[in-house]
């Protein structure tokens, strides 16, 4: 999954799910936008057919309430916005959400880097290497 | 398509396949082939890095992440030479007696399972370890569920050589841990039983022949190729075997000529769906070296839950915290302060959770969370809040409360705090490694699908021997009374080979 092809609607998600994710360059979301491409490699052409609708969706919903589209909203509100998507009474929209964010932890935090950053140190070594 | 032949094929090489193939090969002494079939490959030792996502893709199904059919719980089962034992921890428990009392199984009994249990502990090394090879994760568990009341056990598990790499659920990079890839299978071969890996089983016929189709390595991929050579195979046989688990065997009878005959095919599908809970300490601890689940507390029988500790990798660590934002990340970065408990609900055989196919034979779980499930988890998270509490830590994770933060002027307050009306399918994680049931054992194919002894009733050729085989949930780890099971059937099929 190339952000790209969203227009910034990815990275508006990715960044409200980690924000840490502001932080990152363009290597850095290539290798997250990479592992999150190797995932969905191996699944059926129609699931992620459905995250890109979701994708877009996220996008747009949002104009309906605040008159702008999500990647056009502050923090605070796309923060709201996506909290009222995880909690909505359709149990499409939540484990919908529940999906991408999913993909965009995995691919946050299966980058070596984050493990190192948040302080991830097991080893095949184990105690040896605690040593 | 080439043609093969062989006396006995085994489906699987899990704790239930690896099981079979080491019983049944003194046959081979006697002039009999043996052959196992495995959908996944064999790992060379130095494969094994403990690195996420290069080892969770490799070894499980669908990297872990294969979803029920309304998409709200993942199941995790492992595709290699060793089945799931290559990515479990070796926690070894014997069935309870209770347990298997209450399958009221005609034939089988407590005593018999307790016995071949015994002979696995045995082979498989297992024993208690020793108190300096406890972390702190661990010992933040007796601690705290001594202090808050609770009856903790230490877990025996089947390591020889544990280095704590804690890695256990990413397949021992040190090869410690006992499982069937180490014992069972090498052994089954140097008697002479053929393992073939890559090996995916596409249908069984009603004239004894098992097609295969043996996949080719691809070039960036983990694993050696086939022993093997790629293509489709049919295979003729007297008996064959299926133990590939509890969605591989059900699958793979439903997309048979005998499923019209079996209308118990598929249900009492249980799988002890669990939650990984989290919780923050002042200070960093040993959480993520050391053997990862050395210690449960067990109120199965009273509040349908059980406690262990577990440990586990960033990213399957941060799916599991509910929610996103700033407060899901201000719990991930203080990862070297983080205790885990992981939280299993004791589920009980339901009509509407079973194995299915969809048109293309693929299998298709359905499930869904019945109030005394949810009340397990609810319960156990409770349970685990107050340990949690009680050991020292600051802030608790618990997904059933609103908001998933309980701090510690809560600690008085977990009851109120968290309760099922928080309990969102969906929103919450959960995911769930004891697959049971599907092929349950019992009296005849107006209950179940096979008898005691595994036999496929009607097809007498056909023998299960996995975790398909509980008729209910086991309420315990499950390899070892797989084994078991899979020794009985072993040993029912050495007794009537002659005869089929």
């Amino acid at each position: 999954m190339r952000s790209d092809g969203f227009g910034g609607a990815f990275r508006a998600i990715a960044t409200t799910v980690v924000p840490e994710a502001e932080r990152l360059d363009d290597r850095e979301w290539g290798d997250l936008e990479g592992i999150i491409a190797a995932a969905l490699a191996g699944r059926p052409p129609a699931l992620v057919r459905q995250l890109r609708l979701l994708i877009n969706a996220l996008d747009w919903l949002p104009l309906l309430r605040y008159g702008r589209r999500l990647r056009a909203l502050d923090a605070p509100r796309r923060t709201a916005f996506l909290a009222a998507v995880q909690d909505s009474p359709i149990l499409l929209l939540r484990r919908g959400f529940w999906g991408l964010r999913t993909l965009i932890l995995m691919g946050y935090y299966g980058r070596e880097a984050a493990g190192r950053e948040i302080g991830y140190r097991a080893a095949p070594a184990g105690w040896e290497a605690r040593r | 398509m080439t043609d093969r032949s062989c006396d006995v094929v085994i489906v699987g090489s899990g704790a239930g396949g690896g099981t079979v193939a080491h019983a049944l090969s003194p046959l081979v002494r006697a002039g009999k082939r043996v052959l196992v079939l495995e959908r996944g490959p064999r790992f060379d030792d130095r494969e094994f890095t403990g690195r996420e996502l290069e080892m969770a893709p490799a070894l499980y199904a669908d990297g872990g992440g294969f979803l029920t059919a309304d998409g709200t719980m993942t199941l995790a089962f492992a595709r290699a030479y060793g089945g799931s034992t290559v990515v479990y921890t070796g926690t070894s428990l014997v069935a309870p007696e209770r347990v298997i009392r209450g399958w009221e199984v005609p034939g089988l009994t407590h005593d018999d399972v307790a016995r071949r249990s015994a002979a696995y502990f045995a082979a498989n090394n297992v024993h208690l370890l020793a108190p300096e090879e406890i972390n702190d994760n661990n010992r933040l568990f007796v601690e705290g569920g001594r202090r808050a009341g609770f009856q903790v056990e230490q877990f025996p598990v089947n390591v020889k050589g544990c280095k704590g790499s804690s890695l256990c659920n990413l397949g021992c990079p040190n090869q410690a841990k006992q499982g069937t890839n180490r014992v069972q299978l090498p052994l089954a071969e140097r008697n002479g039983v053929e393992v073939v890996t890559r090996a995916e089983v596409l249908g069984i016929d009603a004239d004894r022949t098992v097609r295969v189709r043996v996949a080719e390595r691809a070039a960036d991929s983990k694993g050696r190729a086939s022993e093997w050579s790629p293509g489709q195979y049919r295979i003729a046989t007297r008996a064959v075997v299926l133990a590939g688990g509890a969605i591989g065997s059900p699958t793979l009878l439903l997309r048979s000529p005998f499923a019209p005959a079996l209308r118990q095919l598929g249900r009492r599908f249980t799988c002890h769906p669990a939650l990984i809970l989290v919780a923050e300490h002042p200070r960093a601890i040993t959480n993520d070296v050391g053997h990862p689940k050395s210690y449960f507390v067990d109120r199965a029988r009273s509040e349908g839950f059980v406690l262990e500790t577990c440990m586990y990798f960033p990213f399957t660590t941060a799916k599991s915290i509910t929610g996103f934002g700033a407060p899901h990340s201000a719990l991930m970065r203080a990862f070297p302060r983080l205790q885990m408990i992981l939280v299993l609900a004791c589920d009980h055989a339901a009509p509407e959770n079973r194995v299915a196919t969809d048109g293309a034979g693929r299998p298709v779980v359905h499930y869904s969370f019945d109030d005394r499930t949810v009340g397990g988890l609810v319960a156990g998270t409770r349970a685990s809040a107050k340990i949690f509490f009680a050991a020292g830590a600051t802030r608790v994770h618990a997904p059933f409360a609103d908001p998933p933060l309980l701090e510690r002027s809560d600690a008085t307050l977990v009851d109120e705090r968290v309760h099922a009306g928080h309990f969102r399918p969906g929103k919450t994680t959960i995911s769930a490694a004891h697959l049971m049931g599907g092929c349950a054992m019992g009296r005849d194919a107006a209950d179940s699908v096979t008898d005691s002894w595994g036999r496929v009733h009607g097809t007498p050729w056909l023998r299960v021997a996995d975790a398909s085989l509980f008729p209910d949930s086991l309420e315990i780890n499950p390899y070892v009374t797989i084994m078991a099971l899979a020794d009985r059937v072993a040993e029912g099929l050495r007794q009537d080979l002659g005869t089929l």
